[in-house]
């Protein structure tokens, strides 16, 4: 940023005589702004609209269309036990467990990097900072291949440590940044009056960091629930399955006649990603919270 | 001595993670080094017991016209859809976004961060539903007059790089948001006053003060894109043959399709220097921020 930020000689505000003088052309760059942005957004929108209307329509192809008929037949025929809710489960039982796991050990590990200057803090964060951009796709065959050894295939413990395992790097980072924001005074306080590190922690710095701690946890789950390659390599029973894999399978099968279905099976396990991304916004206070946190 | 004990207890909540990212992390990158140098195979006493061969994968890799190929196919992808495709359109609209109205500003953001807030099976769903010979597409150019082709075979790769840019632009498009709203207003008045159209003022103020949001932003959507497996699989399944079989699809496919493992973890051996060399470039980039 060096050399950038020096003021320019010229004072002028936002809004300011440049922008009045300017007046009819600006306009008219204003309208073509909004006009190109909507044209993005239908291009954009298409693609998933397909998703929405098929899945209420009786006879549903591959195209966008509106319906003749609206129907929720659709959604009936695909939710029985073993087609959506024992995938939905499965796909929530590996989320929230890899979620949970992910947040406990990353607020640990953040503890001391947060609040101490450690000699060997440094080179953690720089291999977390390279685990972060390691391509998990890349891994999936060897850790096929070690899960062989370590007799842990088509095990859903096995497969909820991998998914926190892989989701850890960037959520110690994470939660070191919003630790960092926690003020050390009130802890000192603590400290002084023969509090130990670990009671400080969980009676003074959790509490006032609780929102981080929702986005670290919505944002492990989200990326769990959306996972496909993982349980896809790792899972091979179907009663194992989550969502994400059963809906795969269903499209293998069916997905060449009943379009219809596929729509609203994908409709009904992309809501509660969308719910939570909402969630997540309005905890705190950024549409783009994620990828700012993912920007370090 | 004292003082190192303390610094050990103080390291203890460390333990957790570091045995997770060493078992999860660690212990498959090393186990793809060894491997590779393996005959492992999917099932049979080659799963178990795998045998030590030495560089004959590597060996194969060479003389595969499969590989050359896919490793082809994976730097266009990445080239076109993540450094082309994503940045140019990310900066685009994060500009355009800030001279938008408010309603219009919401929509488009929304729409565009939708596509990559949903699962990326269903991504790929909706992706596949519109690129298909009966799709969305190609109902529109019918409708004026356009016979369309069968984008999912006969331009695979055309039809997953547009997808995974449909898929990615969110990104880059919220770095480049919050990277914009960082430049000084001055600037760029400045700049206007000197009599610098909008390209140039782009050029010459704008890009030169976010350079660093730009260098960051084009290592994390390459890193991303080189392992996207699932937008692929699911619209062409890497082909027709290896047409569009990048790097994880042809890995993905000789471990489990023709059940060899250490064929497979060759390849992934190559991803994982490739990415690597990617990651430490960014860590050099971001070191400031470390130290």
């Amino acid at each position: 940023m060096a050399g950038t930020t020096t003021a320019p000689a010229v004072q002028t505000r936002r809004g300011g005589p440049v922008g009045q003088l300017a007046g009819p052309r600006v306009k008219a760059t204003k309208v073509a702004a909004n006009l190109v942005l909507l044209v993005i957004a239908v291009c954009f929108l298409l693609p998933m609209a397909w998703v929405v209307v098929a899945s209420f329509d009786a006879e549903a192809t591959l195209s966008f269309g509106l319906p003749d008929t609206v129907t929720t037949a659709n959604f009936s025929a695909i939710l029985t036990p073993e087609l959506t809710w024992l995938p939905l489960w499965n796909a929530f039982v590996l989320s929230a467990g890899a979620g949970a796991i992910t947040v406990v050990v990353a607020v640990l590990a953040a503890y001391p990097l947060s609040r101490y200057r450690m000699r060997f803090g440094k080179y953690f964060l720089y291999s977390v900072l390279f685990g972060t951009c390691l391509p998990i796709t890349a891994i999936m065959v060897p850790v096929y291949a070690l899960f062989v050894q370590l007799n842990l295939l088509d095990s859903l413990p096995g497969t909820i440590f991998f998914m926190a395992a892989t989701s850890l790097p960037m959520a110690i980072w994470m939660t070191k940044n919003f630790m960092d924001s926690v003020p050390i005074s009130l802890e000192e306080a603590a400290w002084t009056e023969g509090a130990s590190a670990m009671q400080a922690l969980r009676t003074i710095v959790l509490p006032l960091m609780r929102p981080g701690i929702a986005v670290v946890f919505i944002f492990v789950f989200v990326q769990a629930w959306g996972n496909f390659f993982v349980p896809f390599v790792l899972l091979l029973s179907p009663e194992k399955q989550p969502a994400a894999v059963s809906i795969f399978a269903f499209f293998g099968q069916y997905g060449s006649v009943a379009y219809g279905q596929l729509a609203a099976y994908s409709l009904l396990y992309a809501a509660p990603v969308l719910g939570l991304y909402v969630l997540v916004t309005r905890i705190s206070g950024s549409a783009f919270a994620l990828a700012g946190a993912v920007k370090g | 001595m004292a003082v190192t004990s303390r610094g050990v207890a103080r390291a203890v909540p460390l333990a957790p993670a570091v045995v997770l990212l060493a078992l999860f992390m660690l212990g498959p990158v090393v186990w793809s080094f060894y491997g590779s140098f393996t005959n492992a195979a999917l099932t049979g006493p080659a799963a178990l017991n795998p045998e030590w061969i030495g560089f004959d994968n590597y060996v194969a890799l060479i003389g595969d016209p499969d590989f050359p190929k896919s490793l082809w196919l994976t730097v266009v992808f990445v080239f076109l859809s993540a450094v082309v495709g994503q940045n140019v359109m990310g900066i685009a609209l994060a500009g355009l976004l800030r001279s938008a109205v408010r309603p219009v500003r919401s929509i488009a953001s929304t729409v565009v961060v939708a596509a990559w807030v949903l699962p990326e099976i269903v991504a790929a769903f909706a992706s596949y539903a519109f690129f298909h010979s009966d799709g969305t597409l190609n109902t529109m150019l019918g409708g004026i007059g356009i016979p369309g082709p069968d984008w999912l075979y006969s331009t695979p790769m055309l039809a997953v790089i547009v997808a995974n840019i449909w898929r990615g632009t969110a990104f880059s498009m919220m770095v480049y948001s919050a990277a914009l709203a960082e430049v000084p207003p001055e600037l760029t008045e400045a700049a206007q006053l000197d009599g610098a159209n909008g390209l140039q003022r782009l050029a010459w103020v704008t890009l030169p003060v976010i350079r660093r949001s730009i260098s960051t932003n084009l290592m994390l959507t390459t890193l991303q894109t080189l392992s996207v497996f699932t937008l692929i699989y699911v619209m062409t399944g890497g082909g027709p043959g290896t047409d569009s079989s990048t790097l994880p699809i042809l890995a993905y496919q000789e471990a489990f399709k023709f059940a060899q493992v250490g064929y497979g973890t060759a390849i992934a051996t190559v991803m994982i220097v490739v990415g690597a060399i990617f990651s430490v470039i960014y860590i050099r980039a971001l070191r400031p921020e470390v130290d």
